[in-house]
């Protein structure tokens, strides 16, 4: 599998505050990535790094096998983005905001052209409207065909249905699939809502507090078969740096000094003979069910949430 | 880099907001020539109450084209510079204030690339604004006024003088008033541009710009002699009126004028150094800033 988004150690520091921290992952071709995460997480922060935003404290960004720092012209030719609300020339029309942008990426493309890229994202028949006439799911719609103008490799998406109705929510996850399935493109997109992670992404990484969780294909992370445990012991520590040389290395984290592991239901009694085995008194190996209650609970909120709506 | 020049010149050609400093400057003009045609001879008068026993002058001929359009320059010139830090202090804050301009910088283009564009665009603006200026100011003025020596009113020191000019040495003057003019709104220009980039509305740059240009402004024309020595050499409002010494001509051991002459050029030139200079730091300024701001709106 072809790397196409490759980060490495990524910290961004706002003076005391660290809003990323120490962050590793790797999306791949063809891949539709969840970025997901609460508020404040620090999903926005790490994909503005991406798009040479924000300039990282520490760390290694590479796109296409290439570091973003040193070929950063060359690498946004093949990135379309949109990041959070997209609020372009409101005082220009639909059709005169992709015109500009398409010149802005070195093309001159005929109004046929553009009219093509609206019609995709259903905006054909507003071309001549000015956008400040549009309501928030139009200016997203348009946002992402400002995006695909140049026809990029990769394209990244920001919380594309905040503020959507689900009839919004909706087309624009369908939008997603038609540009992964029918056109091949690889997407990073985030979103705070694992439901609708779980409905577009086949990848994705869990963020808090800065911090990466979790990072997996998603049907994989949301197997019911598996769950996460809390382990407490009379080390924790030493339990830790244990279990990182151990079968379950991969789905191991250290959350303010506590073990979580994300581990099949059935390596449960294996887990707590390989602890025993290595003289460690075991206090609790307490299961948080699901990743998707795991997150909720990361997230502190009881809110149900509502699959999309077709 | 032209692709994206002409992309901003449409940008400020679309935006409603361009077309207040052109209205203005109509309306003003107009005023002014309205008012003159009308009741010229009134200002006339009060103009050469205090010289009018040393020189024999005909009132009727001082009122023309060229001495409406020295008339126009001397009050508009105090105003155009808000008009120009409306523009320039939208630059880079109005981008942030809409949103786009994380779109502008994922574009692939450096930093550095699209402010020196935003820079161009609104230099082109100001030369706009000042052709149009000339377009009414002069050209209108000369058809509705006519043409004739041009009478210039100068206090030196502690007098009041008159400088005569002829009206075959006068069009050149204003060629080289209305570009010394270019490079002093230019300044104001690149210091809208370095305070957009600091901020995130419009309104905060523009007014900050406007602010800093009054407050120098006043300070300039505080005429006591520590402000004179100590300060006003190190502000750039000292400079921005500068285009008046193409205006005072210099003149032989007799005191009669000659023709095509300047009293003192090199006070010119210095003054548009120093206005370039204003220009370079500003602009590197920005340049530096922009390139380490993080963009967060």
């Amino acid at each position: 599998m072809e790397p196409i988004i490759e980060v490495s150690q990524l910290c961004k520091n706002f003076n005391q505050f660290t809003a990323v921290d120490n962050v590793n992952f790797t999306v791949y071709k063809g891949d539709v990535f969840g970025f997901l995460g609460e508020n404040g997480a620090g999903k926005s922060t790490t994909i503005r790094m991406l798009l040479t935003l924000i300039e990282p404290t520490s760390g290694e960004i590479k796109l296409f096998g290439k570091s973003l720092q040193k070929h950063r012209k060359e690498i946004l030719h093949q990135v379309g983005a949109v990041i959070e609300r997209p609020d372009l020339y409101k005082y220009l029309s639909a059709l005169d905001n992709l015109k500009l942008f398409a010149k802005m990426s070195g093309l001159s493309l005929s109004n046929n052209n553009l009219l093509e890229q609206l019609d995709l994202v259903g905006l054909a028949d507003r071309s001549e409207s000015k956008v400040k006439t549009f309501s928030q799911g139009m200016k997203q719609r348009l946002g992402i065909a400002v995006a695909l103008v140049h026809n990029p490799e990769l394209i990244i998406l920001d919380e594309p249905t905040n503020g959507l109705d689900p009839q919004g929510i909706a087309d624009i996850r369908n939008l997603i699939l038609k540009l992964s399935h029918e056109r091949g493109k690889t997407i990073l997109v985030s979103s705070h809502l694992l439901s609708e992670i779980e409905i577009i992404a086949n990848r994705m990484l869990i963020m808090h507090k800065g911090k990466k969780i979790i990072e997996g294909e998603v049907n994989s992370l949301l197997d019911p078969s598996k769950t996460i445990v809390k382990v407490e012991t009379s080390d924790n520590n030493n339990t830790f740096e244990l279990l990182k040389t151990s079968l379950w290395s991969d789905g191991i984290k250290n959350i303010d000094n506590q073990i979580h592991l994300n581990i099949s239901k059935k390596d449960i009694p294996n887990l707590n003979r390989f602890l025993v085995e290595h003289h460690i008194d075991i206090y609790m190996i307490q299961p948080l069910h699901s990743l998707e209650n795991y997150f909720l609970n990361l997230t502190k909120t009881s809110v149900h949430v509502e699959p999309f709506a077709n | 880099m032209l692709s994206l020049l002409q992309i901003e010149l449409y940008k400020i050609y679309r935006r409603p907001r361009t077309y207040i400093a052109f209205t203005a400057i109509t309306a003003i003009v107009l005023i002014f020539q309205f008012a003159f045609k009308s009741d010229g001879q009134s200002y006339m008068n009060l103009m050469l109450q205090n010289v009018q026993d040393n020189f024999e002058l005909d009132k009727s001929k001082a009122i023309n084209g060229y001495f409406m359009c020295y008339i126009i320059l001397n009050t508009l010139l105090v105003q155009v510079p808000i008009l120009v830090a409306l523009i320039a202090g939208d630059a880079i804050s109005g981008e942030a204030n809409m949103g786009t301009l994380r779109l502008l910088v994922t574009k692939p283009y450096s930093r550095t690339q699209l402010l020196v564009v935003k820079f161009f665009a609104s230099f082109i603006f100001t030369i706009l604004l000042l052709v149009w200026m000339a377009i009414l100011a002069l050209f209108l003025s000369l058809l509705l006024f006519g043409v004739d020596d041009m009478l210039i009113f100068r206090v030196k020191g502690e007098e009041s003088q008159i400088l005569q000019i002829t009206q075959d040495d006068i069009m050149w003057r204003y060629f080289a008033a209305f570009g010394y003019a270019t490079i002093a709104l230019t300044v104001i220009a690149s210091l809208g541009i370095l305070l957009s980039v600091y901020a995130e509305n419009s309104i905060g740059p523009i007014v900050a710009t406007v602010c800093i240009v009054l407050f120098f402004t006043i300070v300039s024309n505080i005429n006591v002699p520590i402000i004179d020595k100590n300060i006003k050499p190190w502000l750039f409002t000292s400079y921005l009126v500068g285009w008046k010494g193409f205006f005072y001509i210099g003149v032989n051991p007799e005191g009669q004028p000659i023709k095509g002459s300047l009293e003192n050029w090199a006070s010119i030139r210095n003054s548009l150094y120093i206005l370039l200079a204003h220009i370079g730091v500003f602009l590197g300024m920005a340049v530096y800033s922009f390139q380490k701001k993080d963009i967060l709106s």
